[in-house]
């Protein structure tokens, strides 16, 4: 019973990591209809850009919450920047293009991004500064819920939230969802469409800036490659909940999350992420459009 | 006149590539220069260079200047595969020194010895490594012996009845090392209370932890590398898993101490040399190569350093350049007096010397015993 605690807890933890990163992917995608492939490596970046940042004022020994909350900005800054940049230079000469181009081209920042990260920062692992101090805050039976994991789960919610309110509470929320609707229409109504969308990439790769302080908080190893993995298994997360769909992506990044470690902990740790996925493919059998996704037949 | 000034121009590259070869040898290398394991790429292409500088700064060899020319496998087989032609079939060198890691090895030998170019890997430890052709060769011991030295330091010297074993799946040389150390330490009378395994750029091992830590083991064995190893260690730690965690060569790195800080002291690894031996061999290729790079070798350096040695050294004895020439003198490589220890090479290709073992303390190597073939 102790051990399945711990596997819980521990497995809440790893997807409320997936969310902060699936939110950014299910964010883009639910305006745009594109899949943001280097949305990961705006990631990477985001981390190392704390790394150095942290470096150069002298605060990367000096752990503590202010630390954590200037590096997230700087973070979301330099995030949002690049996902500025990168939709300006890459995405929107293909607006009116076919979405494959679109997609290949996401691929194609996404590498470019990676193998750009390892000429600038150097191939090998950095090790990233101790923003705050691990500590318990309580126990269940012989079980310690730490801070850190408390931290990036709340962090997760509170992003949820506010999304779910920019989306639908906001002017610029129904702005967005008009251009995801109908851009043409949208841009008839008097919404510029070319900003919308450059805010949405702001949005989302702010995100990644918030996740990617946290999970170097949490496991303080970073690398030019750090987004692959951690990016495939958010995107599998956003579309098992349903892609473009805010809660979806932290319902997936859940089931994620916990499906890895109880695979682990009671069936083979050797098909940990091959059974994950799998968990996928049979949700999208019998939900093609994720658990929370709506599936629209288009009318002829 | 502007054909015969284009035939000029053509035939240059093929006028200076011939007089190129009369006055030097050129000798290949792979590295993992970038790549998740570039640490270990640069390390072993510092050694190579530190070794080929003194042979050339002496005179060098035959008369003749060593070029090196090293290509970038960015940690990827098949990269390593195609550096290893484009170094036979476009710079036509002597012989190759492989890159570490063990996989790569294995898609790269393959295709030296079908060349007949003598292949040197300096680290890669897997026993099947040489098992491709004649042509092959390392200057690493293989890894049933760190396997069998740690399993024997862990009965032995730490009193271990129940291991676990946490090994990276998609890693030869993590599986090769797990397999050898589970049977051996079988054999010596202990139990394998669990072998679960995870995959290289993991950052969350709780789960397996967690698994591990129910089965109340004395110690784990983690023969992996350096990048995962000290987020392994971190997070045994805040589970309360407090027994020692044992592991490879994958271990050597500044960087392990960096990652895991406080978890990863005091845990043992076994290596190929130490920094704190007194043989004057390994003192004065400390100082050489703290004065030429500005840091302490670490065991891939110098596996580099002992394999360009070798390779220069057969070189040197072999009648003439041809690949079978110098093939034929590296198997008689007898007690080579290298950093690394006393290097003979068996019928196998394989060397035989001695291993230690290592107990991190901080950025220190602090070396606790060494254990003979």
């Amino acid at each position: 019973m102790q051990d399945f605690i711990q596997h819980l807890i521990n497995g809440v933890s790893l997807g409320s990591i997936y969310a902060l990163i699936a939110l950014g992917y299910t964010m883009v995608y639910g305006i745009l209809k594109m899949i943001n492939f280097a949305h990961s490596d705006v990631y990477m970046v985001g981390a190392f850009a704390a790394y150095y940042f942290a470096r150069w004022i002298g605060i990367e020994n000096d752990p503590g919450l202010s630390t954590l909350l200037t590096l997230i900005v700087v973070s979301m800054i330099c995030c949002s920047l690049l996902g500025l940049v990168i939709e300006r230079l890459a995405y929107r000469p293909l607006r009116n293009s076919p979405k494959l181009n679109v997609l290949i081209t996401a691929i194609g920042v996404s590498l470019f991004l990676e193998y750009s990260g390892q000429v600038v920062f150097g191939a090998d692992p950095k090790v990233f500064p101790e923003v705050m101090k691990d500590f318990v805050i309580f126990n269940i039976g012989n079980v310690e819920v730490r801070s850190f994991d408390i931290t990036v789960l709340a962090v997760g919610i509170v992003a949820m939230l506010a999304l779910q309110f920019l989306l639908f509470k906001t002017k610029i929320g129904r702005a967005m969802r008009a251009v995801s609707a109908n851009p043409m229409v949208a841009s008839l109504m008097g919404v510029n469409p070319d900003r919308i969308i450059a805010f949405t990439f702001v949005v989302g790769s702010s995100l990644a800036g918030v996740g990617s302080v946290l999970v170097g908080m949490k496991y303080p190893k970073i690398d030019p490659l750090m987004g692959m993995m951690i990016g495939l298994k958010a995107f599998v997360a956003a579309v098992l909940g349903g892609i473009g769909n805010v809660g979806g992506a932290v319902i997936g990044a859940m089931i994620m999350g916990l499906s890895e470690e109880m695979v682990v902990a009671y069936l083979s740790s050797t098909y940990r992420d091959a059974l994950a996925f799998g968990i996928l493919i049979v949700i999208l059998i019998f939900k093609p459009a994720g658990l929370l996704g709506k599936y629209s037949v288009e009318k002829v | 006149m502007k054909n015969l000034f284009l035939a000029l121009l053509l035939t240059l590259p093929l006028l200076s590539g011939c007089t190129k070869k009369e006055n030097e040898i050129v000798i290949g290398e792979y590295d993992s220069l970038t790549g998740s394991d570039a640490t270990f790429g640069l390390s072993t292409n510092k050694g190579v260079r530190l070794a080929l500088d003194e042979v050339n700064a002496a005179g060098g060899v035959k008369g003749k200047k060593i070029s090196l020319i090293t290509l970038d496998d960015q940690g990827k087989n098949e990269e390593a595969a195609s550096a290893t032609t484009r170094l036979i079939t476009q710079n036509n060198v002597v012989a190759i020194l492989g890159g570490v890691a063990s996989g790569r090895s294995k898609a790269a030998a393959p295709i030296a010895h079908s060349h007949g170019v003598p292949f040197v890997s300096p680290a890669s430890t897997n026993p099947d490594v040489t098992k491709v052709g004649d042509y092959v060769f390392r200057v690493c011991f293989i890894d049933p012996f760190q396997g069998l030295v740690m399993a024997k330091f862990a009965s032995e010297n730490l009193k271990v009845k129940k291991a676990a074993i946490l090994r990276d799946v998609k890693n030869d040389y993590s599986v090769g090392l797990a397999d050898v150390f589970s049977a051996e330490f079988k054999k010596r009378g202990g139990e394998i209370v669990t072998d679960l395994s995870y995959q290289a750029g993991d950052i969350d091992f709780k789960a397996q932890l967690t698994q591990i830590r129910s089965k109340n083991p004395d110690a784990i064995y983690v023969p992996g590398y350096y990048t995962e190893v000290g987020l392994i260690a971190q997070q045994a730690r805040q589970l309360g898993l407090k027994v020692p965690l044992m592991g490879g060569d994958g271990w050597d790195s500044d960087k392990l101490y960096e990652i895991g800080k406080e978890a990863i002291n005091g845990n043992y690894y076994s290596n190929h040399y130490t920094t704190e031996s007194t043989d004057p061999a390994v003192t004065e290729f400390i100082k050489k190569f703290k004065a030429k790079y500005n840091e302490t070798p670490d065991a891939l350096a110098a596996l580099g350093y002992d394999a360009a040695k070798i390779l220069v050294a057969a070189i040197e004895r072999a009648p003439d350049l041809s690949g079978k020439a110098i093939r034929d003198e590296l198997a008689k490589t007898k007690d080579f007096p290298g950093v690394t220890g006393k290097i003979s090479l068996n019928e196998n290709r394989d060397a035989v010397k001695s291993a230690v073992v290592i107990q991190v303390d901080g950025n220190n190597r602090k070396f606790i015993t060494t254990i003979n073939p």
